[in-house]
């Protein structure tokens, strides 16, 4: 790689596999200087801590860990001459594309980009977000953190756990702490469904006995110094404590895997607005922000189950940012408005512009509102005319629902006020 | 030969810091005990940090007196002591017409505590909280009332002290009084020391600042058999700043029992929400409730309807070290005054209790009465050529900008390295607490110096990356290394060891 310099066509900030896509996808499509930063000493993002198996099932039909997933992407970074400045967090960025950003090893450095990537992925929620009531002893992490903790650092936080929230890393968390010789003695989830992969439930939970207690929740922590045991509680379907179901297990460490949020500290400063819904900015169909020449890509747009998504987003936002960056993106189009329909949380992207309609198709990403364990279909609708439709054999909050877009619906699709999605039964 | 001690202090919070702080300007050996592995870890470390105007306490008590005299301290104080105070002033606000009178009887009641106040109409108060309920129908506002951080305030004022020559010791628990052999009659009545779980040490006064504990000192010393301290927890909420921020200090009108629900803004710009005020049994218990969580949130909204509870980012709870002393001087009877005072029966000791609010505000004067109270007693109290009375903060990257930033990380590359991601703590910073004058030892320790951990990932980022400073700091295996000293240890073994 050459020496670094201040000004750059694109800047992708977080070097994760949105980041790493991005990235790569910039400099395929002809912005000449690309650099990446991160705050991490290594490239590869989340993925480096994830070391099961479960990556690249849907683009590479693998069944990779995940530092080998992201290894494919650091060398391709490599071979197509990507810059990265690596222990830098990056502290600021201007709606003017301006990066601030500090490291012990170069220093503080401020930085231009011409098209900006904002790839920082997500953080998980705390105990405080989920109120949980009890003192505040050790003991209490989020899983991700017990994650690095055990993959990274090569460290027990425990010996004996209890996990609240049946999300992916908790469950992965769960089996992978039993490989190390730790009793997980029980996964609680307050929803009546698993917020997780049914995957990670089987490979993770049943096969090695761990018990999934569906309704039922943490009321108290108890332990001052330290963890000392959960006293678990049933709820009714309105989250209501069930009187006399309460039961104290004892364990000496809690993990939470209770969901995700994105990562956009960074997005506010610099001027992005957020979807309250996904907590990530509203984007076009390019990850474009309301800020010109600001992209977003990956988790911190919203939260992914599967990486090979990310992978897709971060290749579509780095080519339009370099687009962008070379001045030919059109900021301003008659754009059609997404709204999310029956059963549907949200759909991303917020608004697509039907002059960039390509060949490869534009996938909408959304999360139901509701389980629904029989044959559904997922339409996307203008008014009651359907545009495009597709089966799916369920379909479940825990797991992204996609509809792709295509050549024969673009017609429609440019005549269209507005596009709602919608997951229905069949 | 054995020298005793001139003074031994009980009790690291505000009260004892001050208290040592203000005693190190005089020729004196002095003992300072805390029972647990650092300072500012018990009442001092979880209230509303607020810098009282004292326009409500009770006229003619000694809680009305400490708190307008402690109040006018604290803008020197936090210039000699370079910590952070804001004098932005306090409001109580009136929601609808009926609440109107509460204001005119606590308008009454700063007058008689000469506190000046002026009441606002509705608009005024809109316009300097535009996120208040709009039902405002007028409001009290304190211009002296401020808001403080009681962790870096307390951390300054030990720290001073321990410059200036006060013995801190740590881990260090107060068991009982040493009395001077006698052979006349009463067998306790002069002081000569205190026994610890960590040995006997002599010394000629006590101070009891002993804060939740400080009625089972003066029992030791059979001093007020009937005054008790009865714990009575108050719950927060902290919010997140990039999502809600107000601008002031809001108290409701206040009930019989407390000075109600308030929404405050902070001096690291989050915005506080608390405390309920709950009695209970134990003095240790500061586990938050889910009924009390929900008292705040419904008091809270009272105040400002807007707040949302997914922008919350932390919760934590505080005891008030609630007693029944009398007021004398009182022209009602009032049962919750301040103790200070050196009781007749005994030799030896300087007896504070029932610190409850506003003790934080007052505890810069309640300090000086205790200087006032031994000179009264005797004690010569010469003061030292060489006590230096200032004390240097030490640098906060995330309040800088960026050159002064740019600046500090090219002298020193440790403070470019982020350890914390939600406050912009560095490595830097945490490696000076760590070899500072009173060193911080366990990760809670760093946060109450550094503000590390207190963002919205509430240190799920920064644990393991402090984990391992504090390990190679200290000479330590990062399986020692604990969250609030011994019992707390992060980490219990490394992997592929099967237990
Ligand atoms: C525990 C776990 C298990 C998973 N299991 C699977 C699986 O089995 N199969 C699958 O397909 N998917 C899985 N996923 C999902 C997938 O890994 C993620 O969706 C994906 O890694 C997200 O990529 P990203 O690039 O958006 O974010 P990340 O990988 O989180 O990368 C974000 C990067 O940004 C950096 N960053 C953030 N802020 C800053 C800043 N201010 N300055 C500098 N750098 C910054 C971070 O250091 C990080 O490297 C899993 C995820 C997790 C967490
Ligand atoms: C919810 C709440 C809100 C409040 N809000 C405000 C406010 O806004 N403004 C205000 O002015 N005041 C406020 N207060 C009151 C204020 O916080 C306290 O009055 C003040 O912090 C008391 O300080 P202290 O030093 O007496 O007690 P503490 O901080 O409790 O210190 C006493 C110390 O003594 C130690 N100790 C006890 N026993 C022993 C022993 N046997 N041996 C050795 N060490 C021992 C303890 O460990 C502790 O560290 C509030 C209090 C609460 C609970």
């Amino acid at each position: 790689m050459k020496s670094l310099k201040d000004n750059y066509d694109v800047i992708v900030i977080g070097a994760g596999p949105g980041g790493l896509a991005a990235a790569i996808a910039a400099k395929k499509n002809g912005a000449e200087d690309v650099l990446m930063i991160d705050r991490d000493l290594e490239l590869g993002g989340i993925l480096l801590q994830c070391i099961h198996n479960g990556f690249g099932v849907e683009i590479f039909k693998e069944d990779w860990p995940g530092p080998s997933y992201a290894q494919h992407f650091i060398n391709e970074a490599q071979e197509v001459g990507v810059d990265a400045m690596l222990d830098t967090m990056v502290l600021d960025v201007t709606p003017d594309r301006k990066v601030y950003a500090t490291g012990p090893g170069r220093g503080f450095v401020e930085l231009e980009g011409r098209a900006i990537v904002m790839a920082m992925g997500c953080r998980e929620r705390t105990r405080a977000q989920i109120k949980l009531p009890g003192p505040r002893p050790a003991g209490v992490y989020t899983a991700g953190l017990a994650q690095r903790w055990v993959n990274v650092e090569g460290y027990m936080p425990g010996k004996r756990f209890v996990i609240l929230g049946s999300g992916d890393i908790g469950m992965i968390m769960a089996r992978r702490l039993t490989f190390e010789g730790a009793k997980v003695e029980r996964v609680l989830e307050v929803l009546p469904y698993l917020s997780g992969l049914n995957r990670n439930y089987v490979q993770c939970l049943l096969d090695f006995d761990i018990p999934l207690q569906l309704q039922h929740t943490v009321k108290r922590i108890i332990g001052k110094d330290k963890v000392e045991a959960v006293e678990a509680v049933a709820v009714d379907d309105h989250w209501n404590f069930i009187p006399g179901s309460e039961e104290i297990i004892p364990c000496d460490t809690l993990l939470l895997s209770v969901g995700l949020i994105p990562e956009n500290e960074l997005s506010q400063k610099a001027g992005v607005a957020l979807d309250p819904v996904t907590n990530g900015p509203f984007v076009d169909d390019g990850f474009l922000t309301n800020v010109t020449g600001i992209f977003a890509a990956g988790n911190v747009v919203h939260v992914y189950d599967l990486v090979d998504w990310v992978t897709q987003a971060g290749l579509t936002a780095g080519k339009r940012a370099a687009q962008y960056a070379q001045g030919c993106y059109n900021v301003n189009p008659r754009y059609v408005p997404t709204a999310a329909g029956e059963n549907v949380r949200y759909v991303v992207p917020h608004k697509l512009d039907p002059e960039t309609l390509t060949e490869d198709g534009i996938m909408l990403q959304m999360r139901v509102t509701q389980p629904l364990e029989f044959p559904v279909r997922i339409e996307v609708r203008d008014g009651d005319t359907v545009i495009a439709k597709k089966a799916a054999r369920y379909a479940r909050p825990g797991e992204m629902v996609d509809i792709t877009l295509k050549g024969k619906d673009y017609d429609a699709v440019r005549q269209a006020r507005e596009l709602t999605a919608r997951v229905v039964a069949r | 030969m054995y020298q005793p001690y001139d003074v031994i202090i009980i009790g690291a919070g505000i009260v004892g810091a001050m208290t040592a702080r203000f005693l190190s300007r005089y020729a004196l050996k002095i003992l300072w005990i805390e029972k647990e592995s650092d300072i500012c870890t018990g009442t001092t470390g979880a209230n509303s940090a607020l810098v009282h105007g004292g326009y409500d306490a009770m006229p003619k008590s000694l809680k009305a007196e400490m708190n307008v005299r402690g109040n006018a301290m604290w803008d020197a104080l936090s210039e000699e002591l370079d910590f952070a105070f804001a004098r932005i002033g306090t409001h109580v606000v009136a929601i609808g017409e009926d609440e109107l009178p509460a204001l005119d009887e606590l308008k009454a009641r700063s007058d008689l505590n000469g506190v000046p106040t002026e009441i606002i109409a509705a608009e005024e108060m809109r316009r300097r909280e535009p996120l208040i309920n709009p039902e405002v129908s007028g409001a009290l506002f304190c211009p002296s009332g401020g808001i403080c951080d009681p962790w870096g305030a307390t951390i300054a004022a030990a720290e001073n002290a321990v410059q200036n020559g006060v013995e801190l010791r740590l881990n260090t628990e107060f068991q009982d009084f040493l009395w001077e052999p006698s052979k006349i009659q009463s067998p306790k009545s002069k002081i000569v020391g205190i026994r610890t779980n960590q040995g006997d040490f002599y010394g000629r006064w006590v101070v009891n600042a002993a804060g939740l504990f400080a009625d089972e000192v003066m029992h030791k010393a059979g001093l007020r058999p009937a005054f008790e301290i009865t714990p009575r927890r108050g719950e927060y909420y902290v919010m997140d700043r990039n999502q809600i921020q107000t601008q002031t200090v809001l108290f409701p009108v206040p009930t019989k029992v407390s000075k109600g629900i308030l929404v405050t803004t902070t001096l690291h710009g989050n915005t506080l929400v608390g405390p309920n005020a709950e009695e209970i049994d134990d003095k240790t218990d500061v586990a938050v409730t889910a009924a009390g969580m929900r008292e705040i949130w419904d008091g809270a909204r009272k105040l400002i309807p807007s707040l949302d509870a997914r922008h919350v980012i932390a919760v934590f709870a505080g005891l008030r070290a609630g007693g029944n002393a009398p007021c004398l001087d009182c022209d009602e009877a009032y049962h919750k005054d301040f103790i200070i005072e050196i009781p007749a029966q005994v030799q030896g000791l300087v007896n504070l209790g029932g610190m409850e609010s506003p003790a934080l505000t007052a505890a810069p004067a309640i300090a000086e009465r205790v200087v006032a109270l031994l000179r009264g007693a005797g004690e010569p109290l010469v003061e030292k050529a060489d006590w230096n009375p200032r004390r240097e903060a030490r640098p906060v990257f995330r309040h800088l900008d960026h050159a002064e930033q740019a600046a500090l990380v090219a002298r020193d590359p440790r403070y470019g390295h982020i350890i914390c991601r939600c406050e912009y703590v560095t490595e830097g910073e945490i490696v000076a607490e760590i070899h500072a004058p009173i060193p911080a030892t366990t990760y809670d320790a760093i946060k109450r110096r550094t503000w590390l951990g207190t963002g919205r990932c509430l240190g799920g980022f920064d644990m393991p990356r402090v984990v391992d400073i504090l390990a190679h700091e200290l000479g330590q295996d990062p399986l020692e290394i604990s969250k609030k000293g011994a019992g707390s240890e992060f980490l219990v073994r490394k992997t592929k060891e099967v237990a």
